[in-house]
């Protein structure tokens, strides 16, 4: 066998692990994945406008059309909250307490290798994560919201530009987060990041608050929202496709050359 | 000709951080194919290092390993398909089954299913793990879990099996379990490469050992040799109350015929001798007048190699 062979063998035996593990533990990875858009829906879409107008301030900001607004920002959610619990979680365990990645880093495999694979088989789950919401949004809204595939090829590449995006940032955190502190990753990363997302609103739309439309550029999940509003929802007013496609690789490119650093630190002294 | 299978040739290992610390110092080994090589030495004294090095997990910062002629620094994927590791925790992938630790291991390494499915089950009945199938690592005790690491090491078939300490934390079945296992895997004419800070597993399992130290291998050899070379001799731990005004009685001790040297040691003073004739009556005498509260004596065997090596303790 050639070297190639033995290592795309070893590669498509680590995906198999790793969805040995996926279909066991599938309830709580949906449970995991489709809590929040989920609530999210019910609350803002269904709750929301049958209190009616006057009784609730909020609901006249929540009208129909925010289901529209909300459905690609809850994707791009699903996407980032899925790479950072299916690399960094298990990643940073796994380092820090059980090293039981070492089996696995015994590979016949280079280690980039062995890293692109976690990321990968977290942008796979990445992306069912993200296609959960489309029905939500469809059966939960009080007015049910359809997605309005403008661009089918555009949808895939934002998708998956989108995923190993988390996934890299799932690879950095994971690797360079110690088990203990991982938990705070969410209180000071997922959901600042999350809320100056325009996952709750477009980005066009922050034109009245200029420093925080400049300020919000620095964050990836800006480009997921707006991305997927360009594809799913093009309706609603969103940044030009080919700046999304740019941003969403750079980052790609930046987050997964931090973790792969991370990664090679935390496995080769 | 014997075939060198692995050789370790001016390796050094280390590390600059606060405190500048020399791992491996200059470490030159050569394994023959199918011998049980072990690496003997205190905790720290650059064992696990070696290994790490070469089974691909550290670089070293000067020197080579090959592994049946492979560099492990400049061909580390190809050369761990030459080498099964066996770490010294328990590194089982705790989402997978005792079945599918070994079963995924074997699809790494590039087995079919079907390969796979009949390497496992033979392991498992050979380790007789076979009831163990559908357990979690974390159920299993440590002498189990270490069998199924030693399980999935050899499941690829390597030439060389490192095992890292491997009867740490064992209790003595598991141990004399496991030394079971490492004699069988001669007859599959694997080379095995052990460290372990206990003399009676190295002695008892291996074909050559290098005692090591400080980074350094300071004595090479099968068990006999080594101990014929710098251990026929035997040692004398005493325990003394008092440790004050010892040196007439070292000074009278070295002078005696047969005794290779005494010296003070934190809690009394320790005598290494090549005969010990006579010796026993004329310490307890000499030494009665310093309440003497106990007496060791350590017959011949790598131990007293060792001490007689490093001048420490080898279960510190």
């Amino acid at each position: 066998m050639s070297n190639s062979t033995f290592f795309l063998k070893a590669f498509w035996g680590l995906l198999l692990r790793d969805l040995r593990v996926l279909t066991r533990e599938i309830v709580p990875f949906l449970l995991r994945v489709g809590m929040q858009p989920l609530l999210f829906l019910f609350v803002f879409t269904f709750i929301l406008p049958r209190i009616g107008g006057s009784a609730n301030p909020m609901t006249a900001a929540a009208g129909a059309s925010f289901g529209t607004i909300l459905l690609p920002g809850l994707m791009a959610v699903a996407i980032m909250f899925t790479g950072i619990a299916s690399v960094a979680l298990p990643l940073s365990t796994e380092f820090g307490i059980t090293r039981e990645i070492d089996d696995r880093v015994m590979c016949p495999l280079p280690l980039w290798a062995v890293a692109l694979e976690k990321v990968s088989f977290s942008a796979l789950q990445s992306i069912i994560g993200a296609l959960l919401v489309i029905p939500m949004a469809y059966y939960v809204p009080a007015v049910p919201v359809r997605a309005d595939i403008y661009s089918w090829p555009l949808l895939a590449l934002v998708m998956v530009l989108s995923s190993l995006l988390a996934g890299s940032m799932g690879l950095a955190i994971g690797s360079m987060v110690p088990p203990k502190q991982i938990g705070l990753i969410f209180s000071i990363i997922l959901v600042p990041i999350t809320f100056l997302g325009c996952v709750y609103y477009s980005w066009a739309g922050l034109s009245k608050i200029p420093w925080l439309q400049i300020a919000v550029l620095f964050n990836p999940i800006v480009y997921m929202s707006e991305g997927l509003r360009a594809s799913v929802t093009p309706s609603i007013t969103h940044m030009p496709w080919w700046a999304i496609l740019v941003a969403l690789v750079l980052f790609t490119a930046a987050l997964g050359k931090l973790g792969l650093r991370g990664f090679l630190g935390r496995v080769l002294s | 000709m014997t075939l060198l299978i692995v050789e370790i040739a001016a390796l050094t290992k280390i590390y600059e951080s606060k405190l500048r610390v020399v791992a491996v110092d200059g470490v030159d080994l050569e394994l023959k194919q199918g011998e049980i090589f072990g690496l003997l030495g205190p905790n720290g004294a650059g064992k696990t290092t070696t290994i790490s090095i070469a089974t691909t997990r550290t670089l070293p910062t000067s020197g080579t390993v090959r592994i049946d002629g492979i560099d492990v620094v400049r061909n580390p994927a190809q050369a761990r398909r030459l080498i099964g590791v066996v770490p010294q925790f328990n590194t089982l992938d705790r989402s997978l089954t005792v079945y599918e630790n070994v079963y995924f291991h074997c699809r790494y390494f590039g087995f079919s299913h079907s390969q796979a499915r009949a390497r496992t089950l033979e392991l498992l009945e050979q380790f007789m793990l076979s009831e163990r199938k559908t357990t979690y690592p974390a159920q299993l005790s440590g002498g189990l879990a270490q069998r199924v690491q030693i399980a999935r090491a050899i499941a690829h078939r390597p030439k060389v099996l490192f095992l890292d300490e491997p009867s740490a934390g064992l209790d003595p079945q598991s141990r004399m379990a496991m030394w079971t296992i490492v004699q069988g895997l001669r007859q599959e004419g694997i080379t095995v490469l052990l460290t372990t800070h206990y003399m009676e597993e190295a002695d008892t399992l291996s074909d050559r050992v290098a005692v090591i130290d400080y980074g350094r291998v300071l004595a090479l050899g099968s068990p006999e040799k080594l101990k014929q070379t710098f251990g026929a001799e035997t040692i004398f731990d005493l325990k003394l109350k008092s440790l004050e005004n010892l040196e007439p009685v070292l000074v009278e001790l070295q002078a005696r015929g047969g005794v290779t040297s005494a010296e003070a040691t934190a809690d009394g003073l320790r005598v290494i001798a090549s005969s010990s004739d006579g010796l026993l009556p004329l310490l307890v005498q000499a030494t009665t007048s310093y309440g003497l509260r106990d007496l060791t004596i350590t017959e011949p065997s790598l131990e007293t190699v060792f001490i007689r090596l490093t001048g420490r303790d080898l279960r510190e």
